[in-house]
């Protein structure tokens, strides 16, 4: 089916294209996107693209089915998702974007280093677009692979404002393909977005119908016994969250697009008897994380945020919001196999087929069940809540197991009397904050052990007495800094700062994430993402940078170090030129993509000079995720969470380098 | 308390309320050199929601039939928001039309995580009519969700001639299934002093305990059935006895959680 008439000559051209692109695609049912074509893109072959260097884009809204239902997406040249924008390499971009909606708009080429003022966020690169006009992106492509653009006011993205963005590579890539797919997944709801966020922000849980229930309570006990499952949920009800709470907005409102097609339609890629594949992988979801798979196939993944990676042979990957993965597949049979993009809280998936003729189907795996959250998310919730809380009486605290409790702040907390407190474990709390306790008594704690507590920041705690802690064992305490404890010697900062490209402590780099489990099959994990070849700015870093990620889930607040955008009162500042080290400190129970525009963020997953660029990185609850920054891009950047509704409640900062 | 404080509270809570309202509207100066005719890249919105969290038929075993109702609503933003909060009744075949029990105009701050305090002025009495006795009294109180997510309201009244009155709410769900809950509720109300005119003893007034059983269709619309079982005690229930009415009661509701 092709995309609707239209009265403007851009959408003309796209209809014919549509119109072509009928005879090929007629078993698919709904409005492809005109890139989204069944046979994919082998050399010399392209069709339904806008090609540079000079491409018109035209926004509006449109009645286009989605899943067989009518809904008003935002269109872009009459498709949503939009058509796909290929550049390549080396050429200056001109893009011109016409807004005919009734509301500024603006779009966002994301992952693309670009001057300041062509990155297309409102009020930070410009003024945006104005109902009725037109404004000329123009930027030199720099670099290649796969990146997809966005609307960046408002809500849009959430009503399909988005699309691929392909740039090939100048010289030749590492690896060698017969043929392409782009496969964007999207989540799509029939609401209003504004209501998705009313809902969000009048209801904690308002989408989540996998809560647990008694039920689950007594599948708990049957399997590990009353003790420890009444220990374990009155610890969540106590805290007064759900181990559940893995997606805000859930498969209960949304429809996971994969190309535009919901899974009935079944979007089909097609490909001829062991031709490699390359799938570029696209998550363009407002609040989705995705794990996708092709039951059947091993997929070498060669590329991560649009840039070459040494090649990775997995079953699986989650792919955060925002975030793109390439991988390759070499499918020998003659016979359909399923891409299946779970989403991550199990409550819906986005489908499609790889089959070397249209009309085929595999089987459709079924879907997991959702997984509860475990220790590592309390505890970075602990690090939320703790913070204030003065003249605490901790007395007659015994043998408690605090392992595995990452990322707290403990930040002001004065006057606390933590005698009596015998027995701790404490060992495996890494990346502890606890500036700012003053005045805290520790005397009469005996026998705590303390080992394996790594990467503790002990800076401005004053007055402290611990006089009369008897026989505590602080054996391998690694990384510990301890300045600014004033009344003590502590050595300068400076000696604190591990190497450049090594993993901080409270890193899960080699854990895939909730509910995935890999023992069962190969696994993506950040650990696994090595540079192609090295980048070029090789300079260990000269200053450190913390940000911790936080939340308040029933409020739905969303911030970064507790304030919101709307009450900090300045940008980040980065330095012009310098190498930064951005510590990234997940204080909140949920995942989050942290999406920094214009600079490459370098993950420290100790690789060494392998390390890997990414434009997005997934913090894990209760992680420590830290990346090497080259400070090179002159002006003012957006940095947030680009989960949608976290970024519009306000875990969003503006970065100024300068 | 006379009414001139009354409004003239009333008039502060309104004041707060719009220059916090203007404050969450306004953008930081986050001095990143964007001129001053862009617009900010994330604006705040100011939320609403409004809530019937009863409404329902109540047919207790000894006094009444009622139509009993129990609504909620703010406006404003994360911090600082306005409530509008209403318990009342209508008594079938009394010959009175509805009463309110209480009906607050509230300015609310958040405080901590999972705490607001709130603070404002009510009235009670006839729902446009005059078949009920009426009063206005100062209030202020916590509202929030304490450990084991019990949903807490805790509220002080001063009330004319002097009497200071407090009160509790507590509830909490149990989720069955995704869509069946089973939720025990408290009241409860105390005075510090007494006032035979208002009907109020010193210490316990009164204690309702309840269990509703809800199904929801939708989040926004959920039917359900409970019941509950209220005492009146010490000097409270004196003045109810002298009066020839039960200090004692149980009853059977049927009704419907509402959203909007």
């Amino acid at each position: 089916m092709a995309p609707k008439p239209s009265e403007f000559s851009v959408s003309r051209r796209q209809l014919l294209k549509g119109g072509s692109a009928l005879g090929l695609g007629a078993m698919v049912s709904g409005v492809a996107p005109a890139w989204a074509n069944p046979w994919g893109r082998t050399s010399g072959y392209s069709q339904g693209v806008e090609h540079g260097p000079e491409i018109s884009l035209v926004i509006r809204r449109e009645d286009i089915d989605i899943a067989g239902q009518f809904a008003r997406p935002i269109s872009i040249n009459g498709s949503s998702p939009g058509p796909m924008v290929r550049l390549k390499e080396g050429q200056d971009a001109v893009i011109k974007v016409t807004n005919l909606l009734d509301e500024p708009t603006s779009i966002h080429w994301h992952g693309i280093i670009l001057p300041p003022e062509m990155d297309g966020v409102p009020g930070i690169s410009f003024a945006g677009i104005a109902p009725g006009e037109t404004f000329t992106y123009r930027f030199p492509v720099t670099q290649s692979g796969t990146y997809w653009y966005h609307s960046h006011s408002g809500l849009q993205e959430q009503e399909g404002h988005a699309g691929p963005l392909i740039i090939d590579s100048a010289t030749p890539e590492a690896f060698t393909y017969d043929r392409e797919h782009v496969l964007l997944l999207t989540d799509w709801t029939f609401e209003d977005p504004k209501s998705v966020f009313r809902n969000l922000k009048t209801m904690e849980g308002y989408y989540n119908y996998q809560e647990r229930t008694v039920a689950d309570f007594f599948a708990d006990v049957r399997r590990g016994g009353w003790v420890d499952t009444i220990e374990s949920r009155s610890m969540w009800a106590e805290m007064r969250m759900s181990s559940r709470d893995i997606a805000d907005v859930t498969g209960s409102t949304y429809t996971y697009l994969l190309n535009g097609h919901s899974p009935e339609e079944n979007w089909s890629a097609l490909f001829k008897r062991g031709e490699t594949v390359r799938l570029r992988v696209v998550n363009g979801s407002a609040m989705s994380y995705f794990d996708l798979r092709i039951p059947g196939l091993k997929m070498t993944v060669v590329a991560a945020d649009g840039q070459p990676v040494q090649p990775v042979e997995v079953d699986e990957f989650r792919i955060a919001v925002a975030e793109a993965y390439d991988v390759l597949v070499t499918p020998e049979d003659d016979k359909a196999y399923t891409i299946f993009a779970e989403a991550m809280d199990r409550s819906g998936y986005a489908r499609a087929t790889l089959a070397p003729r249209p009309g085929m189907e595999a089987p459709v795996p079924e879907r997991r069940q959702i997984a509860d959250r475990g220790m590592e998310a309390m505890g970075a919730h602990a690090g939320m809540d703790h913070s204030q809380m003065a003249g605490m009486d901790h007395s007659q605290m015994a043998g408690m197991d605090h392992s595995q409790m990452a990322g707290m702040d403990h930040s002001q907390m004065a006057g606390m009397d933590h005698s009596k407190m015998a027995g701790m474990d404490h060992s495996k709390m890494a990346g502890m904050d606890h500036s700012q306790m003053a005045g805290m008594d520790h005397s009469k704690m005996a026998g705590m052990d303390h080992s394996k507590m790594a990467g503790m920041d002990h800076s401005q705690m004053a007055g402290m007495d611990h006089s009369q802690m008897a026989g505590m064992d602080h054996s391998q305490m690694a990384g510990m800094d301890h300045s600014k404890m004033t009344g003590l010697q502590a050595d300068a900062a400076q000696g604190g700062m591990l190497m450049a490209g090594a993993a901080q402590q409270g890193a899960r780099y080699d854990q895939a994430g909730i509910g995935l489990d890999q023992s069962l099959r190969r696994v993506l994990v950040y650990q696994d993402l090595k540079a192609y070849s090295p980048w070029p700015d090789r300079r260990g870093p000269m200053r450190e940078m913390e940000l911790h990620l936080t939340g308040n889930m029933e409020r739905y607040m969303w911030s970064f170090d507790g304030k919101k955008f709307s009450e900090v009162n300045g940008p980040i500042h980065f330095h012009k030129d310098e190498r930064l080290r951005l510590i990234l400190i997940n204080d909140t129970m949920m995942e989050h993509p942290i999406h920094l525009h214009g600079m490459w963020m370098e993950l420290e997953n100790g690789h060494g000079d392998l390390i890997p660029r990414k434009h997005t990185l997934n913090v894990k609850p209760g992680e420590r995720v830290s990346a090497l920054i080259t400070a090179d891009a002159e002006g003012s950047w957006a940095f947030h969470c680009h989960l949608l509704y976290h970024m519009d409640a306000g875990m969003f900062r503006v970065v100024k380098v300068s | 308390m006379s009414i001139s404080q009354h409004s003239f509270r009333l008039a502060c809570v309104t004041v707060c309320l719009f220059s916090s309202a203007g404050a969450s509207q306004a953008f930081a100066q986050d001095g990143y050199d964007a001129p001053a005719s862009w617009p900010s890249p994330m604006a705040e919105h100011l939320q609403w929601s409004a809530v019937f969290d009863r409404l329902e038929y109540s047919l207790p075993d000894k006094g009444e039939d009622s139509l009993v109702w129990d609504f909620q609503a703010w406006y404003g933003g994360d911090t600082h928001r306005v409530y509008l909060k209403s318990e009342g009744e209508n008594v079938q075949g009394d010959g009175e039309e509805a009463e309110f029990e209480s009906l607050e105009l509230l300015y609310s701050r958040l405080v901590a995580d999972f705490w607001e305090f709130q603070i404002g002025a009510g009235y009670q009495g006839g729902v446009f009519n005059d078949d009920h006795d009426e009063g206005v009294y100062g209030v202020f109180g916590f509202q929030g969700t304490a450990p084991y997510r019990i949903e807490t309201d805790a509220a002080v009244q001063y009330r004319e001639e002097g009497i200071v009155t407090a009160s509790l709410e507590l509830e909490h769900d149990v989720r069955l299934t995704q869509r069946w809950y089973l939720q025990p509720r408290s009241e409860m109300v105390f005075a510090a002093n007494e006032s035979r005119q208002q009907g109020i003893g010193a210490g316990l007034n009164s204690v309702r305990i309840g269990l509703r059983a809800r199904y929801e269709i939708t989040r926004r619309v959920a039917p359900y059935v409970g019941m509950y079982w209220q005492r009146e005690y010490g000097e409270t229930a004196d003045m109810q006895r002298e009066e020839g009415e039960d200090v004692e009661d149980t009853a059977v509701v049927v009704g419907v959680r509402m959203m909007f």
